[in-house]
Order: C-alpha cells, then sequence, then structure tokens
C-alpha cells in the first residue's frame, strides 16, 4: 500500500473529489502559490492540475474566505476552504459559527450548506500561541457543525472524502505535525462514514480516548504499558461532532476505566464532555475516577523546552493510567 | 433613462404593500403576546427594495438583513408565509425558526436574512462566486445598513469581490443611524460610497427615497455585474422614520429631524408622478390600495389561525 503523509494523504482525497465532482473548488491563503513548496503539504500541485478558476488564492480575509463559502454552498457548490492556521478561525468565526452552521435551522431545513473548512493545527513546530491553538471544543459547542480530527493519514483521507460529500458544513482539522509521518493509505475510492470513532488497539485493563496527533502519544503510552502488563484500549475518536457515544461507552463497560487525552487546554476542553457521556451512562461501570491528560491552561509557547512541556507525552499518559489502576 | 410603465406599476404596489405590511406589523406589536421577539421594521425605506427588486431578475439572487421586509416582499415573498413566521407558527417561511429578524426565502432566491451588521457581504461574494463560476449571467444584491461599512467583513468582501470582478451590488441604506449613532458619529467620510474608491469599485450616491432613481441605478450596476465587469456599491441616501427597533423610543432622533424626511416619503412622490403623468388613474390607485390592504389583511388572518409548532420541532432541520 502507498506510504502518505497526512497532508499527501489530503492532497490525495482533494485530487479524487475535485476530478470526479465540478462542483468541487479549493479556495484559501495559498492554496495555489504558497510560500512553502513541498510535496507533503496538502495543495501542492492542485493548482496545476486544476486551473485557478477552481484553486482558488484568496486575500488575507478570513471572514471573506468563510463567506465565500457559505455563499457558495448555498448555490449548490462544493467549497473546500482552509484557515491558514488554527487560531485565526477566530477572524472567520462569524462565517462559520453563526452563518453556515445556522442558515440552514434558519431557513426551516430549505438550504443546505456543503462545505468543508479546513484548518490546519497543532504545536510543536515553534512557532507559538497565535499559530497554534486548538480550538476544536470551540467548534464542537457549535449545532449545525460537524468536527472532524484524524490521527492517521488512511483516516484523513476517508474522512475529508465524506466530508465533502456531506451535505452539511464540516469542520476538518489537521494536525500539522502529521503531514510528516509516513502511514499506510489506500488507493483510490476510499471512504469513512463521518461519527465513527476507531479503535486502534484492543485492551481490556483501561480506555483511553483521544484524537488527532495524540493517537501517537497514547499507543505509545499503551506499549509503554504493555511491557508492564496493563493492555490499554485506545479509541480514536476521529470524529467529534457527531460523537460516537456507542464506541466509547461499550470499551468503557469492558475496562472499567478511562482516560482522555488531547492536545488543547484543559479548561472546557472536549475531554470534559467526554467524560460527561461515560459519567451520565456508564458511571456504574467505572471501577476508579476518569483521569484527563491534557495541554495545561496556558497559550503555547515558543521555546522548545517550553512547548514540549505544553504537549502532552506518553510518560503523563502511563502515570494518569497507573493512578487509576 | 426610459423606465416602462409595468416596471413603475410594479414599484408603486411594492412601496404601497410594504408599507401596508409594516403599518399592520406596528399596530400588532402593540398588542401583548402577539408578536414574539424585536420588530424591526424600514417603514420610509421602502424605495430601495422595491427600486432594485424591479431591476432585477427572478434568478438574481438578494442577501439581507435585519431590517428586510420590503426587500423580500419586492423580490416576490409570499406575504401570508411571511406574516406567519413572524407570528412564530409552523406555516411560517421557515417554520417558526427565524422569526422576522432571520426571514430565509430560497425559493425566491433570498436565502438569508442576516441580523450580524456586516454578515450578508462575505456571503453574498459567496453567492456571486457560484454564478460566476457556473458561468450564470445573474447576480447577487447584498443589503446592507450604513453601519455594517464599520465593519471588517464588509471591506473584506468588497475587495474580494473587486479582485475577482464578482457579479455582486453591494447597496447600503445609509439611513442616518446605526443603532443609537447618528452617521457623523460612526463614519467621517462624507458619502459611504466613497470607500469604494479604496477597492477600485464604482460608489455611486442615489436619493433612495426617489424608487425611479433607485431603479435607474440599480439596472446599471446589474449591467456591470452581469457583464463581468465586477461589483458596484450604491449608498442610498433614506431616513429610518422608526427606532431601532420598536421598543426603541427614538429619544435620540430629533422630532423635527424625523418630520423633514417623513416629508420626501417615497409613497406620494412615485405615486404624485404618475398620477400627473397619466400612468395610473385615481381609480386603479385605489384599487391597488385596496388590493394590497386585502392582501396584508389575508396574511394576518393566515397568520392568526395557522397553529404554533409542536416544542419537539425545535430538534429538527439543524442537520441535513
Amino acid at each position: 500500500m502507498q506510504q502518505l503523509g497526512m497532508g499527501q494523504a489530503v492532497n490525495q482525497a482533494l485530487r479524487e473529489e475535485m476530478s470526479q465532482d465540478p462542483d468541487v473548488f479549493i479556495a484559501g491563503e495559498g492554496v495555489g502559490v504558497s510560500i512553502h513548496e513541498s510535496p507533503m503539504l496538502p495543495t501542492a500541485g492542485l493548482l496545476k492540475a486544476f486551473g485557478p478558476e477552481r484553486v482558488r488564492d484568496t486575500p488575507v480575509s478570513e471572514a471573506a474566505i468563510a463567506g465565500l463559502a457559505v455563499g457558495a454552498a448555498e448555490a449548490g457548490l462544493k467549497p473546500v476552504v482552509e484557515i491558514m492556521f488554527n487560531p485565526f478561525f477566530t477572524l472567520a468565526s462569524d462565517m462559520i459559527v453563526n452563518h453556515a452552521a445556522k442558515l440552514r435551522y434558519l431557513s426551516g431545513g430549505k438550504s443546505s450548506f456543503p462545505l468543508v473548512v479546513r484548518m490546519k493545527a497543532g504545536a510543536g513546530f515553534g512557532a507559538g500561541c497565535q499559530h497554534s491553538h486548538n480550538l476544536e471544543a470551540w467548534v464542537a459547542h457549535c449545532p449545525g457543525l460537524k468536527v472532524i480530527m484524524p490521527a492517521t493519514p488512511a483516516d484523513a483521507k476517508g474522512l475529508l472524502k465524506s466530508a465533502i460529500r456531506d451535505p452539511n458544513p464540516v469542520v476538518f482539522i489537521e494536525d500539522m505535525m502529521l503531514y510528516f509521518v509516513p502511514g499506510p493509505v489506500p488507493e483510490g475510492e476510499y471512504l469513512i462514514s463521518i461519527g465513527e470513532a476507531d479503535i486502534k488497539r484492543q485492551g481490556r485493563d483501561v480506555t483511553v480516548v483521544t484524537w488527532s496527533k495524540m493517537l501517537g502519544t497514547a499507543l505509545k503510552a499503551a506499549e509503554e504499558l504493555a511491557r508492564e502488563g496493563v493492555e490499554a484500549e485506545i479509541v480514536d475518536l476521529r470524529t467529534l461532532v457527531p460523537l460516537d457515544t456507542k464506541t466509547i461507552l461499550s470499551s468503557v463497560r469492558k475496562t472499567g476505566r478511562l482516560v482522555v487525552l488531547h492536545e488543547a487546554t484543559r479548561t472546557g476542553g472536549f475531554a470534559g464532555e467526554v467524560a460527561a457521556v461515560v459519567m451520565e451512562e456508564a458511571f456504574a461501570d467505572l471501577k476508579a475516577p476518569l483521569r484527563r491528560v491534557t495541554g495545561p491552561n496556558i497559550p503555547v509557547p515558543a521555546s522548545p523546552p517550553l512547548e514540549r512541556f505544553y504537549i502532552p507525552d506518553a510518560a503523563q499518559v502511563v502515570s494518569a493510567v497507573k493512578e487509576i489502576l | 433613462m426610459e423606465i416602462p410603465k409595468a416596471k413603475k406599476m410594479e414599484m408603486l404596489r411594492s412601496l404601497l404593500l410594504s408599507r401596508r405590511f409594516e403599518e399592520t406589523l406596528t399596530e400588532l406589536c402593540k398588542i401583548e403576546g402577539k408578536i414574539p421577539g424585536m420588530m424591526i421594521l424600514c417603514t420610509g425605506q421602502e424605495a430601495i427594495g422595491a427600486g432594485v427588486c424591479a431591476a432585477l431578475q427572478p434568478e438574481d439572487v438578494i442577501i439581507t438583513n435585519h431590517r428586510s421586509h420590503s426587500h423580500l416582499l419586492a423580490k416576490g415573498a409570499d406575504p401570508k408565509s411571511l406574516m406567519a413566521e413572524i407570528y412564530g407558527k409552523r406555516t411560517g417561511c421557515n417554520k417558526g425558526k427565524s422569526g422576522t429578524l432571520h426571514l430565509a426565502v430560497p425559493e425566491i432566491n433570498a436565502p438569508c436574512t442576516t441580523t450580524v451588521v456586516g454578515g450578508g457581504p462575505p456571503i453574498a461574494a459567496g453567492r456571486a462566486f457560484a454564478q460566476q463560476y457556473r458561468g450564470e449571467k445573474s447576480v447577487t444584491v447584498c443589503f446592507i445598513g450604513d453601519g455594517a461599512a464599520n465593519e471588517g467583513a464588509f471591506h473584506e468582501a468588497l475587495n474580494l469581490a473587486s479582485v475577482w470582478h464578482l457579479p455582486v451590488i453591494f447597496v447600503c441604506e445609509n439611513n442616518l443611524y446605526a443603532g443609537a449613532q447618528r452617521y457623523e458619529e460612526h463614519t467621517r467620510v462624507e458619502h459611504i460610497a466613497d470607500r469604494a474608491a479604496g477597492y477600485a469599485v464604482p460608489g455611486v450616491v442615489v436619493d433612495g427615497n426617489d424608487a425611479l432613481a433607485v431603479y435607474a441605478s440599480a439596472v446599471d450596476a446589474r449591467s456591470r455585474a452581469a457583464a463581468g465587469k465586477g461589483p458596484t456599491l450604491i449608498e442610498y441616501k433614506t431616513y429610518r422614520w422608526r427606532g431601532h427597533g420598536e421598543s426603541d423610543l427614538q429619544l435620540y432622533q430629533p422630532r423635527e429631524e424625523i418630520a423633514a424626511w417623513q416629508a420626501t416619503c417615497p409613497i406620494p412622490k412615485l405615486r404624485g408622478d404618475m398620477l400627473a403623468q397619466g400612468l395610473i388613474s385615481a381609480d386603479e390607485l385605489a384599487a391597488m390600495e385596496r388590493e394590497v390592504q386585502a392582501v396584508v389583511k389575508a396574511a394576518v388572518r393566515f397568520a392568526e389561525e395557522s397553529p404554533y409548532p409542536e416544542p419537539h420541532e425545535a430538534l429538527e432541520d439543524v442537520f441535513a
């Protein structure tokens, strides 16, 4: 099977969907001509392949980019727009939160908005807090948006293709560090249903629910735990909205223990939602209090040792698991 | 510009219908428990909706704002379904989800009424992009107020529309007030249309209480947009007769100022012109007035007799 980074997998999904559906177009800052030339990046080569009519470099105008998607989607086009870095979501947020998410409801179900907003996220490249700030919990809090945050290149491909075909607004968040981590990706048509979590490792002793880049951290922790005879089950949510509560609950009912792991800051983070679902639905199955492993409540710092301190690591996951064993 | 008689008749009826519709709403708002939520009216500004929409084709799109009633009626929305929506009834155009502030009527190509000031322009640019992308000859009109011209999204959209030559017309109804702020308190340029120059877009200033002048300017802007020459920003000078909403006591609007602008009401202006030119007789005018009264009365009856949605219907229509 082909080995691709997540950026290449996203690129392949975009190419395939654009090839088979003339209503699909992409727009954003540098999606055509970029300041970064690398075949590992999501929109590399698309301008050459599809031309400037369908690969639209925009001014630095996030509200206009997101509004472009809303208006074009209302007309039945299938825009895939890029917000260069997750923190810039704030500049596009009115269009996404007040319009993309709500206009169908306000129309009484008459209109639909088949658009995808891709956002590049994650800490780890030393740019600091205005380029690294994972805001998936903000987006997940807004009814009317679907929220996808893949952890593997194959999932990114399958989910992005589904997102483009979905009749609803989808926010698709890519951790940039994963662009450079190759993994197997099926060639050609490959779809993954939105809203289905995936058990990336089976285990009987503790459930670790996670998503995006933290999957790698969870798997690393699981290997360390396995050496000590503890079998962790790793649930990769892949989609935050709609949330696959069934998979979470059945895993927790099996293991009786839960750790939720994400890179975003702690207070109001999506781990709280996962925890609440488990407390409401599976409290009696818990053998111990649950634990959250998250970024601390600070902006992402720039200096390498500070940034490393910010990002949750496998040792924190191992120690959280040991606390509740 | 020679304006056909049929267009003038269309505009006159549109003015009368919108005025009757909103005067009825003003009265209904005084009845406790009748109309839920805020009520925001465009009374006195109807020539803009009437004139602009008369210049449009059915396939043209409008994106409007909280002061939308005349735009939607002029574009051809069914008064019954608008009134029922304003009442919060299930038979409303949005099944009670939007109320008076967000009336969405996609079947007449009026898919978005946004109450976020400045929310319309980026969406209008996107809608116009779709028209351009598909090679359609239709255009999109975005109605905003003077307050919206101070929102960043307005400037981003104007710039994008200019750079991409999008077939969009930005219509700014300068009614002299944004909330409780008079124009001079929130904007230093003499005309909002002056800002168009900053984006290499034509900026036009027109009397917004003169339906025929509104129509002529909109026809020009539409031709330009449909020919691929890009956007136009038209500023219509008008006045907000009512407060921001019906609960606004208008203590900051001088009585003399209101009276002076009411003397420039768009209805007698067009009506007088048409009577003087023999385009309509007194009898035909009376018949037209009776007809729009009957339409509004029927809309109120329809809304009154319609059921409210069941509470659980609130859960529907979030996702497609």
